[in-house]
This record gives C-alpha cells, sequence and structure tokens, in this order.
C-alpha cells in the first residue's frame, strides 16, 4: 500500500481537529494496517464503544422500524409535503424590495482585458449579465462570453473543493503545504518558483505578484493566453521601439482597412469598436453617408461579413499585399506583391487622409502590425482615428516565448514549485513544446481554475476557483480604464479569487480578497476621501481617471521594411492552415457551457463543435467532399490533417468566401476533461499548433479518411442546395443596395418587393389604440455577432438541447441569426438577419390554435399562453417565419439546484410539449409599466428594453412604441430604409427591417458584378 | 329483380335460398371451432397492438420528440397517419349511405363490414390527433366547448376545433349507423346460438327485435334517416379534414380545390381498402358468392373514377402553382418534382395515377389477385400523398433560412404499424363476434324477395 493513499481516514480526524497538519501518530497496530475493519470502526459514530449492538433485528433496529411503521401507518392517509423554509428578512437589506432585481456594475476580463457590466441579482442571485453604458470598452453592449458568465457561475461540473492528488483537502493544509514549500524556496530566492498566469491587467494581482517576486528575485513570472497578441506587440516594438497599444477610433474613420484584423469579434475592444463602426453604417436618407470598410483575410470573419469590399488571402499573403500596398502610398517598404486592388485602395485610403485607418490582426507577423503603424502616421490618421496608449496588460507581448522557455526550465528540472493560476496550458499550450511532459517533472504543481481539467489532472494540488461573480478583482479594459470587480453572491463552493491564492504566498496568507483589493486601491487611491472614490467606482463600474494616457510615438525604420525573405515563396501545392479561436467557445475555456456549445457559430451556423473550414473550389480540389442534409443533421466527411508530423482528424465543412488553398481550424474543442457538457465535442486543433506559427503555417496535407461524421448546423448551406441561395433573393427577405443606389433613390428598398395595397382584406380595420410595441432591426449595423441570441437565452430561461436534438432541427433559441450570402461562391457579399417573432398583427400562428392558447394583447404582443398550450404545433407550421419552438422532449434541466438558481425568476420556465416564442421580453414591458404607474407617469421611450436590445453592442435593433411618432422606432419605420419580412402575405409583423447598405467603391470590381445577381 | 333489365352479373351467387344465406353467413360467428387461421392472425394483430400500447407509453412518458418531428416540420406520420386512416373510412360511409339511398343493391354484402372499416379506421385515425399533441392529458379534453371556470372556450376558428366536430359526429353516426343496421341481425344469432352467454349478449344487444312488420317498418325509416344523416358527412368529414391544411398559409396547403379533391381521394382510398379486406375473406371462408365478381368489379370502377380525379387534382396543383406566378407555389412544384423528397412525389404519380389506369382494361378489372395488388399500390399511393401535402409543403416554406428535412423515426413507424395491429385486431374480432355481411339484406336480393311495391 503506498504511502500516498494511508491518510484517507486519519485526514477526515484532522480536520476535524481544526485542520492542523499534526506528525501522525497511530493508536494501534490496526490502524497502521489500515484493515477494513479499524476503517469501518473509525466511521461509526462512537469508535470507542467496543461493542455495538449487532444484530440486525436487535433492540435497536427492531424500536427503529416499529417507529417508522407507525409514522407510515398514520401518514398513508396525505400526500408529503416537501419540506420549505421561508426565511423572512429579519432586516431588509436597503434598497432590496423581493422581486424587483437589483443592478451591480462589475467587470468580467476576456483574455485578461475587462469588459464593463452590470449584473442583475434576484434576491441576491445573479440571474443576467448586462452591458455597463458608462465603461468604455462596453457602453451598455456584451458578447456572448459576457452574457454565458451567468451560466458559467451555475455550472454544476465547476470544482468544488481543494485538492491534493484526487483526495479531498482543505484550505488550511493547502496553506500549511505551500507555506512549507515557500519556505524551501527561500534560501534560493525561490529559482525555483515559477508562476503562470493568463493575460493579467489586474492591477491588485499585478501588484502581489511582483511582491511575491520581490520576495524571491529569482522567481519567474509567466503569463500566457492561447490566444497571444505577440505580434501585435512585436509589430508595436518594431515600429515604434516600445508595445504601445493603438486605440482605434472608428467613428472617426471613413475608410477603414482591415489586414485580418476581426475588430467585430476578437479585439479586446470589439465591443466598443463595434459600435464606433456601425454608427457610420445606420444610413440616414436625409444625408446618404457612410464609411467604407476594406477586408483583407485568411479566413472569413465576421468583420469580413461586414466590409464592403473583402478580399480572401491566404494568411500567408496579406504581408505582401500589405508591402505594395505601402509602397504604393510611397512609404519605403519592400517586397510587395502586385494585385489589382492596391491601386484604387491606396487612392481611396489616400483621399480619406487623416480620415482613414489601417488595422492589421493579430494573427498576421509583426512586420505587418508595423507597416499598419506606419501608413496610418503617413496618411496623417495618428491623433484622429487612432491613438496610441501603453498596453494594459502588466507583461506585454512575447507570451509564446516565456511559455517555452518556462518549458524548457521545466524540463531541465529547474523548477521546483509551479503555480498555475487560471491556465490550461495542458490542453492550450502548443503541441510542439511538450507542455504535459515537462510539467510531469516539476515537483509541486499547484492549480488553481474553475474546473479540474486537463492541467488539474496533471497536478499536485488542484484549488477551486471563485467565479468572477463570486469574487472582488479589478481589471483593466483595453484603454486602462479600471473596474472593480465586486461578487454577487457568496462563492457557491469552496471557490477562492486568484487573490487569495496569491495571498498564500505572500505576507498575509489568509487576507481575503476584498481587503486585497481594497487596501490596493486604498494605496493608489490615497486615504482621504477614500470611501467616497471607492463606492463612487464600485457604483459607476470604473475608476474615474485610470485610462492609460495617450503616448506621441514616431514610426521609425527597421528591418521590417526589407522584404522577407520567405515571403517570395508561395507553396504551391501544399495547403495553409489557418487557426482560429472559436466563435462560441473561444479558447476553450467555454467549453462546458452549453449555450455557447449550442450557439451556432456566425457564418458556418454551426453548433456543438469544430470543423475544418476549406472553400468551394478547394473542397473540388480535394476530390470534391460530399456534404448532405439529413434529418438528423449534417453528414459530412473526415478528412485527416497532416501537419509538421502531427495530425488530427477532422469533419470538413465547405466554407462560401474561404481563401483557396487554405483551411481554417477553431481552437477550443476536443477537451478532454471540460464537464460533461463540453468533454469530447469536436476535435482539438492545438494538438497540431506549434509555437513558431500560432495562427497559421505552411505544408499541410489533407487526406481523404474515408469516414463520415454527423454534424449539428442549424442553417442549410446554399453551396449544398443552390435553390436557397436563389429563393432567398426571390423572396425579398433580404433587400440590400449601395448607397449610391439608396442615395439616387431611397424607394429602392420599398420597390424590392410586394408591397400589398392597403384595405385588401374583407374585415375593417383593426385600429391599435394606446401602446403598440415594435420593433425595427438595422440589417447594416448587425454585425451578426450572437451576442443577442445569448442575452435572449439568459433572459428568457431559454434549455439548451444538446448536439442530437440540434440535428433534427430543434434548437430552441427565440431568435436567430439568418446568414444570407450573395454573390459568388468564391467572395459572397454576407448578410445577417435576425430573426426572432414579428409579432404579426395578423398572426397566422393565433387563428390555427384549437385552444386560444397564442393570442393577440392590446397592445398587439403576440402572446403565447404556456399553461393553455396543448402542444399540437400547427401554429408553428403555419408560422411563415418559423420563430416558433417547441419542447419535444423535456429539455429544462428541472433538477439540478444551481440552475434553479440561475434562472430568471420573472419568466416561466416551460416544460415538455409547450410551444415557445419570443415575447418581446413581456417581463421588461411589465417592469416599465408598473415603474411608470408607480411614478405617475406615461413609459417613455427608451424605459423598455428587451434583452437582445441591450445586448446589441451595435445598437442594431430598437425597440418602442410604434403609435408614438417621436419614438426612436416609429422614426426608423419611417425611414425609407424600412421594410418587413413576406409583405405579400398580409400578416403585417410589428418588427421590421432596414435594408443593409453597402458603400462599395467603384473602382474596385465588386462580386456582384463579376458573378452578377446569382 | 334488379338484374332483369340489363344483363348483369347477379349480386348473389347460384342456387342460394333464405336458409343457406343465413347459414352460410351465421355459421361464421357461430361455428364450434374456430378455425387456426383467425388464432394466427389474431395473435399476430393482437402483438402488434401491444407494440402500439408500448409506443404509446414510452411517447406520453417521454414526449412527442421520439418521433421525427420537428421545426420547420412540426407533423409528420402523426396527421399523415391520421388523414390517411380517415379517408379509408369514407368508403363505408358512402358504401351504407350514398349507396343506400341511391338503391345500389349490390352494396348490401359488403356494406357490413365496410361499415366496420371505417368504424375502426375511426378509430385508429383519432388516436393521432390525441397522441400527436405535446400534452395530451390535457388536450385530449380542452378542445371540446365544454363550460369550466376558466371561462375560456375553445378557439372556433382552428380547423383543429372543426375536426373535433367533424370526425366526432362522423365517429357517433357512423357506429349508430352500423349498430342499427345490425339489429335484426342480432336477433337472428341470439336466436341461433347455442351457448346461453352468446344467446345474453346478442339478446341485449338485439333491442327485444322480433321481426313484426312495426319493427321493420320503424327500422327502415330509422335506417334511411340514419343514411340521410350519413351522406353529407362523406363530404363533409374530409372536407373539413383538408381546411387543416387549406386554412393556413403554407405553400401546398392553401389552396381552394382541397375539399373535393380530398374527397376524393378519401373514397379512392377508402374502395381499395375495402378490396384489400374483402378479397382475402372470401377467400378465407368461401364467401365468392356473396361477395361476387360484380361487387369486385364495381368496387374497380368507383376506384378508378376517384382515382382519375385525384389525379385531375394533381394536375390542377401543377397547373395553379405555374398560372399564379407565385414564388412559393412554383418553388414548391418545383421542390416536389426536383428536391430531395422527389422519390415520394413520383412514387404517388405512379401509385396513384399510372397504376390505376390499367383498370381501363376489363380482364385486370376483373383479376382478383391483380386487383388485390393495385389496391395495395392506392394504399401506398394515398399515404404518400399525405406525406407529400404535410412534409413536402412544411420542409421548405417561406424563409430560405428555416428549412429542414423530416424522417420518419423507429417509433414512427411503430405507431403506424401499430394502429394497423390495432385495425386487424378490431377486424378480427369483428369477423368472429359479429356477421360480416349483413344476414337480413342479403336475403333481400334472392329472388322472390323483392316486394312489388311499397315498403318492405
Amino acid at each position: 500500500m503506498s504511502r500516498e493513499h494511508v491518510p484517507a481516514v486519519p485526514d477526515t480526524l484532522r480536520r476535524r481537529a481544526g485542520g492542523t497538519v499534526a506528525p501522525r501518530y497511530w493508536k494501534s497496530l490496526e490502524e497502521l494496517k489500515e484493515t477494513p475493519a479499524f476503517l469501518e470502526l473509525l466511521r461509526r459514530e462512537f469508535p470507542e464503544q467496543a461493542s455495538v449492538f449487532e444484530d440486525p433485528r436487535g433492540r435497536r433496529e427492531f424500536l427503529t422500524l416499529m417507529g417508522a411503521s407507525l409514522a407510515l401507518g398514520g401518514l398513508t392517509a396525505c400526500t408529503k409535503q416537501p419540506e420549505e423554509r421561508i426565511v423572512p428578512y429579519v432586516r431588509q437589506p436597503e434598497q432590496l424590495v423581493p422581486g424587483r432585481p437589483l443592478f451591480f456594475a462589475s467587470a468580467v476580463a476576456h483574455d485578461g482585458y475587462a469588459r464593463g457590466v452590470l449584473v442583475e441579482s434576484h434576491e441576491g442571485r445573479p440571474t443576467k449579465v448586462e452591458g455597463n453604458p458608462d465603461h468604455p470598452m462596453s457602453l451598455g453592449g456584451t458578447d456572448v462570453f459576457g452574457q454565458a458568465h451567468v451560466l458559467g457561475l451555475y455550472d454544476p461540473d465547476r470544482a468544488k473543493s481543494v485538492l491534493f492528488a484526487g483526495q479531498e483537502r482543505t484550505w488550511a493544509q493547502f496553506r500549511a503545504a505551500a507555506r512549507e514549500a515557500l519556505g524551501r524556496q527561500k534560501p534560493g530566492q525561490g529559482a525555483g518558483l515559477r508562476i503562470l498566469t493568463g493575460r493579467v491587467t489586474s492591477p491588485a494581482l499585478t501588484a502581489q505578484i511582483q511582491a511575491i517576486l520581490a520576495e524571491y528575485p529569482a522567481a519567474r513570472w509567466v503569463s500566457w493566453e492561447p490566444a497571444d497578441r505577440d505580434a501585435a506587440r512585436a509589430g508595436a516594438v518594431m515600429a515604434f521601439g516600445e508595445a504601445v497599444e493603438p486605440q482605434p477610433r472608428l467613428h472617426r474613420a471613413d475608410v477603414v482597412l482591415s489586414l485580418e484584423a476581426d475588430f467585430v469579434a476578437s479585439h479586446p475592444a470589439s465591443l466598443r469598436l463595434v459600435r464606433e463602426f456601425t454608427s457610420r453604417r445606420k444610413v440616414d436618407p436625409e444625408k446618404p453617408e457612410m464609411n467604407r470598410l476594406y477586408v483583407v483575410e485568411g479566413s472569413p470573419s465576421l468583420t469580413g461579413a461586414s466590409a464592403d469590399h473583402r478580399l480572401a488571402l491566404r494568411s500567408s499573403e496579406i504581408e505582401g499585399f500589405a508591402r505594395a500596398l505601402a509602397a504604393a502610398l510611397g512609404l519605403g517598404v519592400e517586397g510587395g506583391v502586385p494585385h489589382p486592388w492596391v491601386e484604387p485602395l491606396a487612392a481611396d485610403l489616400r483621399r480619406a487622409g487623416a480620415r482613414a485607418l489601417v488595422l492589421a490582426g493579430e494573427t498576421q507577423p509583426a512586420a505587418l502590425h508595423a507597416i499598419a503603424h506606419a501608413i496610418n502616421e503617413a496618411l496623417g490618421a495618428v491623433g484622429t482615428t487612432v491613438t496610441y496608449t501603453a498596453a494594459a496588460e502588466a507583461q506585454p507581448g512575447g507570451e509564446r516565448a516565456a511559455l517555452a522557455e518556462l518549458v524548457r526550465e521545466m524540463t531541465a528540472g529547474s523548477v521546483e514549485v509551479l503555480l498555475l493560476l487560471d491556465v490550461n496550458p495542458v490542453y492550450a499550450a502548443p503541441a510542439d513544446i511538450g507542455f504535459a511532459e515537462a510539467l510531469d517533472k516539476v515537483a509541486l504543481r499547484i492549480h488553481h481554475g474553475l474546473y479540474l481539467d486537463e492541467t488539474a489532472e496533471r497536478c499536485h494540488w488542484h484549488l477551486p476557483a471563485a467565479h468572477p461573480l463570486e469574487s472582488w478583482s479589478d481589471a483593466r479594459a483595453a484603454d486602462g480604464t479600471v473596474s472593480i470587480v465586486q461578487p454577487l453572491i457568496a462563492p457557491l463552493y469552496d471557490g477562492r479569487s486568484p487573490h487569495e491564492v496569491l495571498a498564500v504566498f505572500g505576507a498575509r496568507p489568509e487576507q481575503k480578497g476584498y481587503d486585497i483589493v481594497r487596501n490596493h486601491w486604498k494605496e493608489k487611491l490615497g486615504e482621504s476621501g477614500f470611501e467616497k472614490r471607492w463606492n463612487r467606482a464600485l457604483h459607476d463600474g470604473i475608476v474615474a481617471g485610470t485610462a492609460l494616457p495617450e503616448k506621441a510615438v514616431r514610426v521609425r525604420g527597421g528591418e521590417w521594411t526589407k522584404a522577407p525573405s520567405r515571403a517570395a515563396s508561395p507553396m504551391p501545392s501544399g495547403l495553409e492552415i489557418a487557426f482560429r479561436t472559436d466563435p462560441a467557445v473561444h479558447d476553450g475555456r467555454f467549453a462546458n457551457l452549453g449555450w455557447l456549445q449550442e450557439l451556432p457559430k456566425p457564418l458556418t451556423k454551426l453548433t456543438w463543435g469544430n470543423a475544418a473550414l476549406v472553400s468551394p473550389r478547394t473542397a473540388q480540389a480535394l476530390g470534391g467532399f460530399r456534404v448532405e442534409q439529413t434529418a438528423r443533421g449534417h453528414v459530412t466527411e473526415v478528412i485527416e490533417l497532416r501537419y509538421r508530423g502531427r495530425s488530427i482528424k477532422a469533419p470538413v465543412w465547405i466554407l462560401p468566401g474561404h481563401p483557396d488553398g487554405a483551411v481554417t481550424v477553431h481552437l477550443g474543442h476536443g477537451r478532454s476533461r471540460a464537464g460533461r457538457v463540453g468533454s469530447g465535442v469536436g476535435f482539438n486543433a492545438y494538438a497540431i499548433r506549434t509555437n513558431d506559427a500560432p495562427w497559421f503555417g505552411d505544408a499541410l496535407e489533407v487526406v481523404p479518411t474515408g469516414e463520415t461524421t454527423r454534424i449539428a448546423c442549424t442553417q442549410d448551406h446554399w453551396t449544398i442546395e443552390q435553390p436557397e441561395h436563389v429563393q432567398a433573393e426571390a423572396r425579398h427577405v433580404v433587400r440590400a443596395a449601395t448607397l449610391a443606389e439608396f442615395a439616387a433613390d431611397p424607394h429602392v428598398i420599398r420597390r424590392a418587393g410586394h408591397e400589398p395595397e392597403p384595405g385588401l382584406s374583407l374585415y375593417p380595420e383593426h385600429r391599435y389604440e394606446g401602446r403598440a410595441w415594435g420593433m425595427a432591426i438595422d440589417m447594416s449595423a448587425c454585425v451578426g455577432c450572437n451576442a443577442c441570441v445569448t442575452a435572449c437565452q439568459a433572459e428568457n430561461n431559454i434549455p439548451v438541447v444538446g448536439k442530437d436534438q440540434v440535428g433534427r432541427g430543434r434548437e430552441m433559441h427565440w431568435i436567430r441569426i439568418d446568414r444570407y450570402y450573395q454573390g459568388p461562391s468564391e467572395s459572397p457579399e454576407t448578410v445577417h438577419q435576425p430573426v426572432l417573432c414579428m409579432h404579426c398583427e395578423n398572426a397566422p400562428c393565433e387563428v390555427v390554435c384549437p385552444v386560444a392558447a397564442t393570442v393577440h394583447s392590446e397592445e398587439g404582443l403576440n402572446e403565447m399562453v404556456y399553461n393553455r398550450c396543448v402542444g399540437t404545433r400547427y401554429c408553428s407550421n403555419n408560422c411563415p417565419y418559423k420563430v416558433r419552438r417547441f419542447n419535444f422532449l423535456l429539455y429544462q434541466d428541472w433538477t439540478t439546484p444551481t440552475f434553479k438558481m440561475m434562472r430568471n425568476p420573472e419568466v416561466t420556465v416551460r416544460s415538455r410539449g409547450v410551444m415557445e416564442k419570443c415575447t418581446y421580453c413581456v417581463q421588461r414591458i411589465s417592469r416599465a409599466r408598473i415603474d411608470a404607474k408607480n411614478e405617475r407617469r406615461e413609459i417613455r421611450d427608451g424605459d423598455i428594453v428587451t434583452a437582445c436590445e441591450a445586448a446589441c453592442p451595435a445598437q442594431a435593433i430598437v425597440f418602442g412604441d410604434v403609435n408614438d411618432p417621436e419614438s426612436r422606432v416609429a422614426k426608423l419605420k419611417a425611414g425609407a430604409r424600412n421594410y418587413a419580412l413576406l409583405t405579400e402575405l398580409q400578416t403585417r409583423p410589428r418588427t421590421s427591417y432596414l435594408a443593409a447598405l453597402r458603400n462599395p467603391n467603384t473602382e474596385i470590381p465588386s462580386p456582384r458584378e463579376e458573378g452578377g445577381h446569382g | 329483380m334488379a338484374s332483369t333489365h340489363h344483363v348483369e352479373q347477379p349480386v348473389v351467387g347460384p342456387g342460394h335460398t333464405f336458409v343457406t344465406v343465413t347459414d352460410k353467413i351465421a355459421s361464421i360467428v357461430l361455428q364450434k371451432k374456430t378455425p387456426l387461421g383467425w388464432f394466427f392472425g389474431f395473435a399476430i394483430s393482437f402483438s402488434v397492438l401491444m407494440m402500439l400500447l408500448a409506443t404509446l407509453t414510452w411517447l406520453v412518458a417521454k414526449g412527442v420528440g421520439i418521433w421525427g418531428v420537428n421545426v420547420p416540420v412540426g407533423w409528420g406520420f402523426d396527421i399523415i397517419n391520421f388523414v390517411w386512416w380517415i379517408g379509408i373510412g369514407h368508403a363505408g360511409t358512402l358504401i351504407s349511405a350514398i349507396l343506400l339511398l341511391l338503391r345500389q343493391q349490390w352494396r348490401m354484402s359488403i356494406n357490413r363490414f365496410a361499415e366496420a372499416m371505417t368504424l375502426f379506421a375511426v378509430a385508429c385515425a383519432a388516436l393521432y390527433p390525441i397522441f400527436h399533441m405535446g400534452r395530451p392529458w390535457v388536450g385530449a379534453y380542452w378542445l371540446f366547448p365544454y363550460p369550466n371556470t376558466m371561462g375560456l372556450w375553445p378557439n372556433f376558428r382552428s380547423p383543429l376545433i372543426f375536426d373535433v366536430f367533424a370526425v366526432g359526429t362522423y365517429a357517433t353516426v357512423s357506429l349508430l349507423f352500423w349498430y342499427v343496421g345490425m339489429v335484426p341481425d342480432l336477433a337472428t344469432l341470439r336466436d341461433r346460438a347455442q351457448n346461453r352467454g352468446a344467446k345474453i349478449l346478442y339478446g341485449v344487444f338485439a333491442l327485444g327485435w322480433r321481426g313484426s312488420a312495426r319493427h321493420w317498418n320503424n327500422y327502415e325509416t330509422a335506417y334511411l334517416i340514419l343514411a340521410a344523416l350519413s351522406t353529407p358527412l362523406v363530404v363533409s368529414v374530409h372536407s373539413v379534414v383538408s381546411l387543416d391544411f387549406s386554412v393556413g398559409i403554407v405553400p401546398g396547403w392553401h389552396a381552394t380545390i382541397f375539399p373535393p379533391y380530398f374527397v376524393a381521394g378519401a373514397i379512392y382510398a377508402g374502395f381499395a381498402m375495402v378490396l384489400i379486406l374483402a378479397i382475402p375473406l372470401r377467400w378465407a371462408y368461401g364467401l365468392q358468392d356473396f361477395v361476387t365478381m360484380r361487387h369486385i368489379e364495381n368496387m374497380a370502377k368507383v376506384m378508378l373514377a376517384t382515382g382519375l380525379v385525384v389525379g385531375y387534382g394533381y394536375m390542377m396543383e401543377a397547373f395553379t402553382a405555374w398560372y399564379s406566378g407565385n414564388t412559393y407555389e412554383k418553388f414548391l412544384l418545383v421542390n416536389r418534382a426536383l428536391g430531395p423528397y422527389s422519390w415520394a412525389y413520383w412514387s404517388l404519380i405512379l401509385c396513384n395515377v399510372v397504376v390505376i389506369n390499367t383498370l381501363w382494361v376489363k380482364s385486370l378489372r376483373t383479376n382478383v389477385p391483380y386487383l388485390f395488388f393495385v389496391s395495395l399500390v392506392v394504399s401506398v399511393g394515398m399515404w404518400l400523398e399525405r406525406f407529400v401535402i404535410i412534409v413536402m409543403s412544411l420542409h421548405r416554406d417561406f424563409l430560405p433560412s428555416s428549412w429542414g428535412n423530416y424522417r420518419g423515426t423507429v417509433f414512427d413507424w411503430s405507431t403506424f404499424i401499430g394502429t394497423l395491429g390495432l385495425f386487424a385486431t378490431l377486424f378480427f374480432l369483428f369477423i368472429r363476434f359479429l356477421p360480416a355481411i349483413s344476414i337480413f339484406e342479403m336475403r333481400t336480393l334472392l329472388p322472390g324477395a323483392q316486394p312489388r311495391e311499397g315498403k318492405a
């Protein structure tokens, strides 16, 4: 018997004795030998009592049974009521009215960068995340990850206790073990101590780590994220000599060129950038002008989908393009590869001058960032459309190199204590550096995280992390603004924040997170007036005046202006592979969140897993993959990706607009220990990713395997069935025009469809007196980010149904984003169309319901009475928009206790057999109505914000009273861009769309003209 | 005598007297030894019925998600089978009521089991609207208008409510019609039964029938009234069922041709089912003298006529789709012909339009095995017709983003086959315990039984 297993029982005793680790004494030989009989004895209530009445029908047993029988005999006549305890507030907390939610400002960090949020709390339970309008990097918007944090908090698969080698321990025991290990590090000044964290922007955490490093000067701190920004930082160093952060100001830019910069979805400031960008695309018919976006990218992204001109180049070719562009703009940059776009693009940028902006993507090499900086400077854009500040993170750039260095040290055996804070490198580290093997050589490995993940499995200690909604912390946003992260609830499990874990290594091991953060800021802000400022910061969600100051930097020449040695040698035969973070589960950390797994990914509309994305032409060249839509999902072929001596198998998916000769794989899937939801979903692309080429690389080999697999996609694929694409156009589902067309004739949108004559009905017109709710969705502004989908899921208690059910067409989202392509499949234009219940005035669903379970309200809402619904599904059949969702099986989790806490108490939790659909967030309408009534006033425009509207970073969704001519929604609906879906059916939808406008440069041949109207 | 006017095959075989007719038909019920084949057939049917029971239990336990229905295809096998079964029932009513009013005497040998078939088909059909609901435990009665504390009535604008009334009326009238028509025969069985229990049971249901002139007079009046009541039902029930679709706005549903087209289809399918039942029945019990070639051929002719109406319906659907110029209707046409379910559409055309036209040839029309085969083909074709209407219209409607596919699961099939088992079980019980052919009506067909004038 190994010594490791010995402490099983005595530990329990030790814990009872106060958690002190004492030398092990033994009382008897039996104990030392740990015979089962003795262990049994220990578990009993009175181990000292030598003889217990063992006879099963003995005296005690008899009395127990007698008592129970009597009790049961008396109970047979009653139904057992579940035991419930109602605990009233003895002293009601200030401002808390039961039934009324409170909102608290906080922040959630994404890849380290804070996004300000307001968290809705119902009687102490956080239920919903909203954006903080006062936060510069949120402006009220959120993204899918922000929304999903609520589910993350209540995830029943979270790690729940301190573990040592798989055995439960206490925090006290950990502290003792850690202090002991630290004591051994003291003589060597911490030479064997390493701390590995994610990207840290938290000033308090940074200060804590720096204090530890000051105590142990030979120790080192490595911060690393799988989605690194090393190239951006290195590019800034190349260009300016320091790792500054460019702060784009997109609302000032008339012409934007994105060189694979996916600012819509994966930029630290994307929420703000989307707002700024789309503010210039909501075209006013009176003043028809908008910005223009060019995107050159190696993998279709949401930014590319929003572009006026999108050029699909392989990632490796973009640098050559950028060099040519820089040369055309008169910069002394060599190595350009000519392209027909370069001249007209350069001319357009030059025309815009200071109001132009070039953005470089983090997936591109450093030199390209330097070129982009140089172009911006040459155009005079610095100060107008871009400014520079210091980086928000404590250790900007060099993350990959630092991780590789750490692995070298671990392999060499010089790392004795490794503390891993909220990172999962065993899963996500590049495959070629061998992190997992190196980790095994570290004598003491301590992992702190939300889940018992792949890394936790290989560590001695696992410490459960407190969720950001459970703990105190602070974090900087991309512009440096600090937010205080405040807990909304006491930790559900035995979790602690990273501050509290680091405190163990510091001077005051038992300090609470609250004290750590507060003391840090007391020091920073000064004693005088601290309370007030602290409360202000907590209330506002930002610490005033913490945004980083602008830096004046000048581009200086260097090696990067010279042609790169390998640029001119594109591989003619080999394929290129592009790695991207997943639009739903990011780098894998959100893999266990069902909301995100089931979120139809933008563009591909895939759920539950990833695929190898290829262009239609490359698919042809590789042998023409068959993707077949069946009634249980799409059946697609599995290919083997062989890359630099490693290989993975992946289902193939054909994506229009993907550059030819390249394959995109999304990271974050194929987790082995994510939890019950996320384990084994998709394939792990990290398994072939190398440290030197994190985002793209060449010489990929694709080998067909002959296998097929099923994947769950929520929207049919028009490359499979050409008619869909043709039909969408014939049906005027999506109406789009160019800015020039619209300026010449604003009625072009309205004329695109068949508007029915008014008064066609035999029945008299129904007048809506009073309020008439309606919605307008601006398709020019919608970037397709999915935030509304997740927000709706969180607000309305929408269940997750799983891959199989999605494959069968039974996803439950009340709002979906339809993606339509126009033009040739090599370079299609993409339009996103969020579709929710239209709340038709002549609702086809209402007529056919036999039990009147879906009825019209006075204010024009199409209401669903769940109680009354018997589930004939006739309404869904008759709904031309197919927005109704049916509980085919029991999709709601009625048993998991944490999910009961998570749900919005204002929204019915639907059970099996009933229909459901968008309600226009009727609970929010009611709340606003009650508020207005209490305050004896009318409901004001903007009082009611639906969940989708609130989440939208682009503010593309506007809800309000269409009877009020002054309301925003009424004004939008009166505009020339407004149209409704399927108007010829006379359903008279209350939800309408503003047509998508594009602003193409006539000097660049557009895909429309190339391919004609498909 | 009916057959004196023109040369026709007789409706009763030669050499039969009142006694032989009564003996022959009553003996099927009252014989001492039940044939082994009956047990065999009943055992199979009953096992299949038990499969239905198991499936429905699982369905109520888990939800309709065990079937293949989804969004956009919210109705699948459930409503296909509902319409299919209801349609099958129609031939019974047509034979009983309309042919009675039209004094078509050849109906008399087949009306009893055709009516039984109607009832059993309605029973099978009625299962589907109940079990297709997400919450059948409340839906089964919330669809009825009853005064309640909620102050709620059903939505009378919904075709599903029309259905409740249409099918409810249909089932009630068919049951009464069948039962009233059987009273004299039940009395015959009562009189001839040896077994005391049987005597009592048949006696109770014979309602004290003694065959007096007054009884006959009342009987004839009641029967005619019921026939008159049933007649509109032949047209109305399936017309109402077709409103389930034509009230909807789904392309492929929203069509004014549906009511007549559905009625023709129903009669078409019903006669096919009557032939499917009659052909083995007359063979197994040696009833060739009662269900003669004339019956068989007449039914084939009805099938041919209604089949042509159905074919016309298909043609008109295609024509209106093209002629309307409506995007959705035109696409529907293309999708039917070339879409992922084109196999179903073309099989439908083959079954319901091509094969049926072979019955123009008399030698084929009178070839019993061939006719049996054609009837099976028609039954399959009519099932496919509902598949085409329901699934193919729903799976690609207005917004291309929401298009989907549908496929029946193993539970869809076990429910469907299970109702076949229910139908067969009921039918086996019927032929074992009740006279499958109307004894007294057959006797009226014998020479010398016809009244000279006035009522019988």
